[in-house]
């Protein structure tokens, strides 16, 4: 199955933001993340997460730093800041709200698809 | 760039022994990285964040039994299309070209020795404007007409341009020594002839001493480096740029002093005194210092740009030039010495030269011929038609007339072009039938480079005792 790109876009925002609510992280473990609690439904292409790593950290939404070790490449990680977690959270709301909603009509489709089948569908 | 014109381009790579794949993966990062990064829409720090990425998939795919050249192969193309990927991008950073021109932004890490390098230049530019200023102590105005801005001119400014990159580059030693004496030197001849005022050779000095000196300039800029080829291409370079800045510069202080001339004029305030002898010759003299900065510090917003330009340029005036060698040929005559025509055609013939310097300095080494340099063949060997016939006008002239200081200097700039030109045309046509790799031309123009400052240093120091100064 291929999630429309439209969805996958809407949902990115809010996905990398909630991982980062878990914890600070970096692109390879985000997409790694993003593909382990989708079961692997929702792949993304990978390069597309850099730029929207990059907007969200414009909006003050996370906070970047690299780090480098003593060996070995340095590597950038995001945290998510107070205002990415309000953001979030008002992110959220507006999902569960789409969800409600779309849960409450595939029931009433359901519902209508049992108890009055289509005429001509006999 | 097709979709996965990567992947075949890596796919296309040799493959190599078992035990040197990891060396062999490590090149074909640095290819990719190269790659993405000649798009010029990525900074450094963006793609170094993508080559991580790739390489923890790269690593973490190896650890699933892959070989490292084919986990490579799908890394990069999970990685996505590298046009999606750019645009991407851009979009998210469109703001970046004017951000970097304003200063502003958020501090980075590096920002500190960033600041530090904006104050000193703010520092050489101060001194550069001040030091063109210093004659007027002595009563020597800038608005004048005796010469003594024609010939010191660009040594004020360009000493505090080398000035500027010896600190940068911390050029010290023999280095630093040869630098001032050559600077004094020209400080010397400039001003100790007894130039007849507004006279040939003050004006040849005046035009020649610059050319010697922007290659001191240069000596500064490369400071221990300035030896190998590669690294005078990136003076090249930095001369493209650094011009292209000025003149940008040039035009908005125009504008700002059209406006502010204008508004003065309003409310009744003249200001011509001030515009022409505090703020042109100040603003000529800082801009040269600032333009050099921001070729530096801004590298990747004009970098794309010259490389442009001369694409858009060479079929243009390779145009031009076989239009005017035709119509010599159709109308029978010679090329009429007026020296503003044969002014005009050197400068012409200077701009080929930049063009054919620069398209080489931005091109790739490796890629087989393209329509550009075919183009580029036609452009130079017009360019030295016209060159050649120039140079049988003047000497026509010399034959009938004499020599006089300005046929001398045409006919040397003459013959220098004409050297060059020839033996880049040769060099290309080697290019063109791959009886020659691209690189003996990049040679060739940087071996070149030391003839031109010669010259005008033989200009400066011996034309005027020659023609008495006249």
């Amino acid at each position: 199955m291929r999630i429309g790109k439209d969805l996958v876009a809407a949902s990115a925002g809010p996905l990398v933001m909630a991982i980062l609510a878990e914890g600070e992280s970096y692109g390879y473990a985000i997409l790694k993340r993003v593909s382990e609690l989708s079961g692997g439904k929702l792949v993304w292409t990978d390069g597309m997460l850099y730029p929207l790593l990059h907007r969200l950290h414009r909006l003050g939404y996370l906070e970047a730093k690299w780090n480098a070790p003593q060996v070995g490449r340095r590597r950038r990680y995001y945290r998510i800041t107070p205002a990415g977690r309000k953001a979030l959270a008002d992110q959220r709301t507006q999902w569960m709200v789409v969800d409600e909603a779309l849960r409450g009509a595939w029931h009433q489709m359901r519902s209508a698809l049992t108890s009055a089948p289509l005429p001509g569908g006999a | 760039m097709a979709p996965n014109a990567f992947s075949a381009y890596v796919r296309s790579a040799p493959r190599r022994s078992l035990n040197a794949v990891d060396e062999s993966i490590e090149g074909q990062i640095s290819q990719w990285r190269e790659y993405v990064l000649r798009r010029g829409t990525l900074g450094a720090a963006e793609v170094d964040e993508l080559e991580d990425h790739l390489r923890t998939q790269v690593a973490d795919l190896g650890e699933t039994g892959l070989s490292p050249d084919e986990a490579l192969l799908v890394a990069v193309k999970r990685m996505g299309n590298l046009d999606d990927l750019t645009r991407e991008f851009a979009r998210e950073h469109s703001e970046r070209l004017w951000k970097q021109l304003v200063l502003t932004g958020t501090p980075e890490p590096d920002d500190r020795s960033r600041r530090r390098d904006f104050w000193m230049m703010m520092g050489y530019a101060v001194a550069a404007a001040v030091a063109i200023k210093i004659p007027a102590l002595f009563g020597r105005e800038f608005a004048d007409d005796d010469g003594f801005y024609i010939r010191n001119v660009g040594l004020l400014v360009l000493a505090l341009l080398a000035a500027y990159f010896a600190h940068r580059r911390r050029l010290r030693g023999p280095g630093l020594v040869w630098l001032v004496v050559l600077f004094a030197m020209g400080a010397v001849f400039a001003n100790l002839h007894p130039f007849e005022s507004g006279g040939s050779t003050e004006l040849l000095v005046g035009l020649h001493l610059p050319v010697f000196l922007w290659l001191l300039v240069g000596f500064s800029y490369l400071s221990a480096d300035w030896r190998s080829g590669h690294r005078r291409m990136d003076f090249v370079r930095f001369t493209g740029e650094w011009f292209i800045y000025y003149v940008l510069i040039a035009l908005g202080g125009g504008v700002l002093l059209m406006v502010l001339s204008a508004t003065f004029a309003a409310i009744g305030i003249e200001t011509v005194e001030v515009v022409e002898s505090w703020l042109v010759p100040c603003g000529v003299a800082g801009a040269s210092v600032v333009a050099a900065w921001l070729v530096e510090a801004k590298q990747s917003v004009i970098e794309n740009m010259a490389p442009v330009l001369t694409r858009v340029f060479t079929p243009l005036f390779a145009a031009m030039f076989l239009a005017s060698v035709v119509a010599l040929i159709w109308t029978g005559n010679a090329i009429d010495v007026e020296r503003d025509l044969l002014i005009l055609l050197d400068v012409s013939l200077i701009v080929v030269l930049g063009l054919l310097l620069y398209s080489v300095s931005a091109r790739e080494r490796t890629a087989p011929p393209t329509l550009n340099d075919y183009l580029q063949l036609v452009l130079v060997v017009s360019a030295l038609v016209l060159d050649v016939l120039a140079l049988a006008a003047i000497l026509s002239r010399i034959s009938e007339f004499g020599f006089t200081p300005n046929r001398t200097a045409g006919l040397g700039m003459n013959l220098i072009l004409a050297v060059n030109l020839g033996w880049s045309a040769w060099l290309s046509l080697g290019f063109l039938r791959r009886r020659r790799p691209l690189a003996a031309l990049e040679k060739w123009q940087t071996d070149y480079i030391p003839v031109y400052a010669l010259w005008g240093a033989v200009v400066t120091v011996a034309f005027p005792p020659l023609f008495g100064y006249a």
